[in-house]
C-alpha cells in the first residue's frame, strides 16, 4: 500500500489527490455559503488532516473560521501539547469549550462510578458553544467509513435549534450540489473527509508528512483491561476491584476522552508501520477502540441526534 | 490508484446485498468486529443466516423494519483501486435516493434476477442511471445457479435489455452473469459457466476506463470563493479558487469570465503546493488573472471561443422529492454550480412514466419520486451546457425558500425559448 509515492498518469488523479480535491470543494462552500463557520479540533488524526485541508483551501489567506477544541478535561497531555503547537505554527485563533466549565456553572452534571465518562457531557458544551458565538456550521472530521449511522449522513449535515440530527429528514445530497440553507438557530456540521477512510488518512498524513501526537506510535503505558480494551491508568478512570495494571507496549488509533478511548497492542512505532498494520487489520477502528459505541447497536445514531460530532 | 465511484439499487430479494457483502468481504473490507455484529442481530431476528443487509443499514429504522430507506456509503479497495459503494434502495418510493445515489457514479451496477428476466425494477434502474448519464452500466445477470447456469437465459436477457437500451442513451453496457450467492463470476471466473468469456465483476471494476469520461475540452471554471489576503506578505494577491468543472487550465491561456463577458488571461495557476502547470477535472486550485477584474463567486470562467451558454431560460428534466407537488408557477430557489438564484416553473411539459417510459403530457403536477420534464425562468443568468455534455455544469438542484429542503435535481437538456 504504498500508493502515495506513485505519480499519476497525464489528467489522472490518484484517490488521494481527488479526495482532497473533493473536501477542498467542500470547505470553500461551507466559507461561502455560511456566515460564521468553526473547525472542530480534536488533536486527533482526522482533525489534523482536517487543518491541512483547511491550508490547501485558503492559503495563502487566513482560515475565515476559527478553530475550536471541546475539552473534556480528560485528554492526554501528548495532544493538548500537540495542539497549542500545532495552532501556533499556523497562526490561527483557537477557542477552547471545556466540559469542567460546563459542569462547574451546572450547565451538566458529571457522571459518577468507576464507569463515567465526559464523552457525553462534550455534546452540551459543544452545542453551548455553537450558541454562545453563533456558529452557523461546524466542520468535523467524522469519517462515513467509521460506523454505520456515519455511513448514513450528509455531507452537509442540518442541525436544528437544539442542535439535533434527524436522520428521517436528512436532505437528498446531489453532485456536489450542497445546499446550506438554514434559518437562524440552526448550523449545519460539515464534514470534508465523509469519504475518506481510515487508510486514506493515513496514508494522506503520510503524502503531506504531517506531524501526529505521539501516541499514535507505540510506546510503552501502564494501562488496565475493561471490556476487552486496554484502558490506560490515569486520575480520571478509577480502577474496579478485580482490574489489575500492567506495562505493554501500545498505541492509539483513535484519540479522544481518555476514558473512554482504548488503546491497541503495536509495535507500529513509525508512519509506514502503521499504515502496514492498518491494512492488516481486521477489527474497525471504533470497535477496537471506543468503549462509547459498545452501548448498543445504535449508540452512535443515539448520540447524533443529541447533537454529538 | 484510482478512485471509481458506482451505485447500486436494489431491493430485499434480488441479492443485491449479498453481492455487495460478497465484493467487501472477498475485498477484506468486512471487519471481524462488524461481521460478529451483523451474526449476532441476525441471531436475535431469528434468522438462520447471516443479513450482510445489516451491514449497510445503518439506521434504528432500517433494522427495525428490514429495509433500506437512504443512501448508505461503503468503501473497499483493492490493490488497483479505490471503490467507494452508493447502495441505494430499489423500490419506486425511493427514487429519490435512487437519483441521489447515481449523481455522483462512475458506474451502474443493474441486477437482474436471471429466473425473472427483466422486471419492471430493473428496467427503472437503467433509466435512472441513464437519466443521471452514469458512464458505465454493468447489467449483472444474477442467480444464474437457479438457472443451471443456463447460457440462453443469460442471451435472452441481454436481448431484452439491448432492445429497452436503444430507447435509452446507454453510454456502455456490460453484461455478467453471476451467482452472488456462490461467487460465480464476482470476484473468481465462474467454473460452472465456461461459455462466458468476459470478467469477472470485481476484474470489470478494477479495469474500466473511467478517465475519459470527464469533459478536458470544454473549459469550465466555476468561481467558488475569492481569496484576498490583505496581509503585508500577499497584499495584492486575488484568486479565484474552485473546482475545475471542464477542460483544462494553464497559465498564459485567454479566458472570459461569464456573464459580464470580460477577457483576460489566466496569470498562474496557484495551489497551497505551488504553481500548478495545468489544472483539469476535479481538481480545486485557484486562478489569478493578469487583469484587475470585478470577478465574484457564482461567475465562471471559460474560453472566448468555447463557453458555456449564459441563459435565464431552461428545458431540463427534473425529478421531484417531495410531497408538496410541482406545478407550473412554483417558485423556487435554483443552485447550480456555485451560484444560486430564483426561478419559476414556467411550463410542465410532460411526466415521465419512469417503468414503461411513456410520457404524460396532460400531466398537471409531479409528486413526490415522480420525474418528469419542465422549463424554468431564473431571475438572473446561468451559465449551462447541456447535461449530457458536463453533468456539473448541466445540473441543479432546486430547494424551498419556505422550507429550506432540496426539492428536486435537474438535469439541463438545453435552453428553453422565453
Amino acid at each position: 500500500m504504498t500508493d502515495t509515492v506513485t505519480p499519476s498518469r497525464p489528467y489522472e488523479l490518484s484517490h488521494l489527490e481527488a479526495l482532497e480535491a473533493e473536501a477542498v470543494f467542500i470547505m470553500r462552500e461551507v466559507a461561502a455559503e455560511l456566515e460564521r463557520p468553526v473547525l472542530l479540533f480534536s488533536g486527533g488524526k482526522d482533525s489534523i488532516v482536517l487543518l491541512r485541508l483547511a491550508e490547501k483551501a485558503f492559503r495563502p489567506g487566513k482560515f475565515p473560521f476559527p478553530i475550536m477544541h471541546i475539552d473534556t478535561g480528560h485528554n492526554f497531555t501528548e495532544a493538548l501539547e500537540f495542539r497549542d503547537r500545532r495552532i501556533a505554527e499556523l497562526g490561527e485563533r483557537l477557542i477552547v469549550a471545556s466540559v469542567q466549565e460546563a459542569i462547574d456553572s451546572g450547565l451538566v452534571v458529571e457522571e459518577t462510578g468507576p464507569r463515567a465518562s465526559r464523552n457525553r457531557l462534550q455534546t452540551a458544551a459543544l452545542l453551548k458553544a455553537i450558541e454562545d458565538h453563533g456558529f452557523d456550521a461546524a466542520f468535523g472530521g467524522a469519517r462515513r467509513d467509521e460506523e454505520k449511522a456515519r455511513a448514513k449522513e450528509r455531507v452537509f449535515s442540518f442541525r436544528d435549534e437544539f442542535g439535533q440530527w434527524d436522520p428521517k429528514t436528512q436532505r437528498p445530497e446531489l453532485w456536489n450540489l450542497y445546499n446550506g440553507r438554514i434559518r437562524k438557530g440552526e448550523h449545519v456540521r460539515a464534514f470534508p473527509i465523509s469519504n475518506w477512510t481510515e487508510m486514506d488518512v493515513w496514508q494522506y498524513i503520510a503524502r503531506e508528512a504531517l506531524e501526529v501526537p505521539n501516541i499514535y506510535f507505540a510506546h510503552q503505558r501502564e494501562v488496565f483491561e475493561r471490556d476487552g480494551m486496554l484502558l490506560a491508568v490515569s486520575p480520571f478512570v478509577p480502577l474496579l476491584p478485580d482490574e489489575t495494571p500492567f506495562t505493554t507496549t501500545v498505541r492509539y488509533r483513535t484519540v479522544g476522552d481518555m476514558s473512554c478511548t482504548g488503546a491497541v497492542e503495536s509495535h507500529a512505532s513509525t508512519l509506514e508501520e502503521v499504515i502496514l498494520e492498518v491494512a492488516a487489520t481486521r477489527i474497525t477502528e471504533r470497535g477496537a477502540t471506543r468503549a462509547d459505541d459498545k452501548f448498543s447497536e445504535a449508540a452512535m445514531e443515539d448520540r447524533k441526534r443529541e447533537g454529538y460530532f | 490508484m484510482e478512485l471509481l465511484r458506482f451505485s447500486t439499487a436494489g431491493s430485499v430479494d434480488d441479492g443485491k446485498s449479498t453481492l455487495i457483502g460478497r465484493l467487501l468481504y472477498d475485498s477484506k473490507a468486512i471487519f471481524e468486529d462488524q461481521l460478529e455484529a451483523v451474526e449476532r442481530s441476525s441471531r436475535q431476528r431469528g434468522l438462520e443466516y447471516t443479513n450482510l443487509a445489516l451491514l449497510t443499514d445503518g439506521l434504528r429504522a432500517e433494522r427495525e423494519q428490514g429495509i433500506t430507506i437512504d443512501v448508505a456509503y461503503r468503501y473497499f479497495a483493492t490493490p488497483k483501486r479505490k471503490f467507494i459503494i452508493a447502495d441505494t434502495p430499489g423500490h419506486v418510493q425511493y427514487t429519490r435516493n435512487m437519483v441521489t445515489g447515481a449523481s455522483t457514479a462512475d458506474l451502474a451496477i443493474v441486477l437482474v434476477d436471471a429466473r425473472k428476466g427483466l422486471l419492471e425494477q430493473s428496467r427503472r434502474h437503467a433509466f435512472i442511471a441513464t437519466l443521471l448519464h452514469i458512464p458505465h452500466i454493468v447489467v449483472c445477470i444474477n442467480k444464474m445457479d437457479l438457472v443451471d447456469w443456463n447460457e440462453e437465459v443469460y442471451e435472452r436477457i441481454k436481448d431484452e435489455f439491448r432492445a429497452i437500451a436503444t430507447r435509452l442513451e446507454v453510454a456502455d453496457v456490460t453484461f455478467i452473469p453471476v451467482s452472488a450467492l456462490h461467487g460465480d463470476n464476482v470476484v473468481d471466473r465462474s467454473v460452472n459457466m465456461p461459455w462466458y468469456r468476459g470478467l469477472p465483476l470485481l476484474t470489470h471494476l478494477e479495469e474500466v476506463y473511467i478517465a475519459s469520461d470527464r469533459n478536458l475540452i470544454d473549459v469550465r471554471f466555476p468561481v467558488q470563493y475569492v481569496i484576498r489576503p490583505h496581509s503585508d506578505a500577499h497584499h495584492d494577491y486575488r484568486g479565484y479558487a474552485g473546482q475545475v468543472a471542464g477542460g483544462t487550465l494553464k497559465a498564459g491561456d485567454e479566458i472570459v469570465v461569464l456573464p459580464s463577458g470580460l477577457t483576460s488571461r489566466i496569470a498562474s495557476v496557484d495551489s497551497f503546493d505551488g504553481p500548478i502547470d495545468e489544472a483539469f477535472p476535479p481538481m480545486s486550485v485557484t486562478i489569478r488573472l493578469t487583469d484587475d477584474l470585478d470577478v465574484s463567486r457564482g461567475d465562471m470562467i471559460c474560453r472566448p471561443h468555447n463557453h458555456a451558454e449564459v441563459t435565464q431560460d431552461l428545458d431540463a428534466m427534473v425529478c421531484w422529492m417531495v410531497d408538496r407537488p410541482l406545478r407550473a408557477g412554483t417558485k423556487l430557489a435554483l443552485k447550480h454550480t456555485t451560484r444560486t438564484t430564483r426561478a419559476v416553473v414556467r411550463e410542465l411539459r410532460y411526466r415521465m412514466d419512469i417503468n414503461t417510459l411513456r410520457r404524460d403530457e396532460v400531466a398537471d403536477s409531479l409528486t413526490l419520486n415522480e420525474i418528469g420534464r419542465i422549463t424554468l425562468r431564473t431571475t438572473t443568468p446561468v451559465m449551462v451546457d447541456e447535461y449530457r455534455r458536463n453533468r456539473t455544469t448541466g445540473s441543479f438542484i432546486l430547494m424551498d425558500e419556505a422550507t429550506n429542503d432540496t426539492v428536486a435535481a435537474g438535469m439541463i437538456l438545453g435552453t428553453a425559448l422565453s
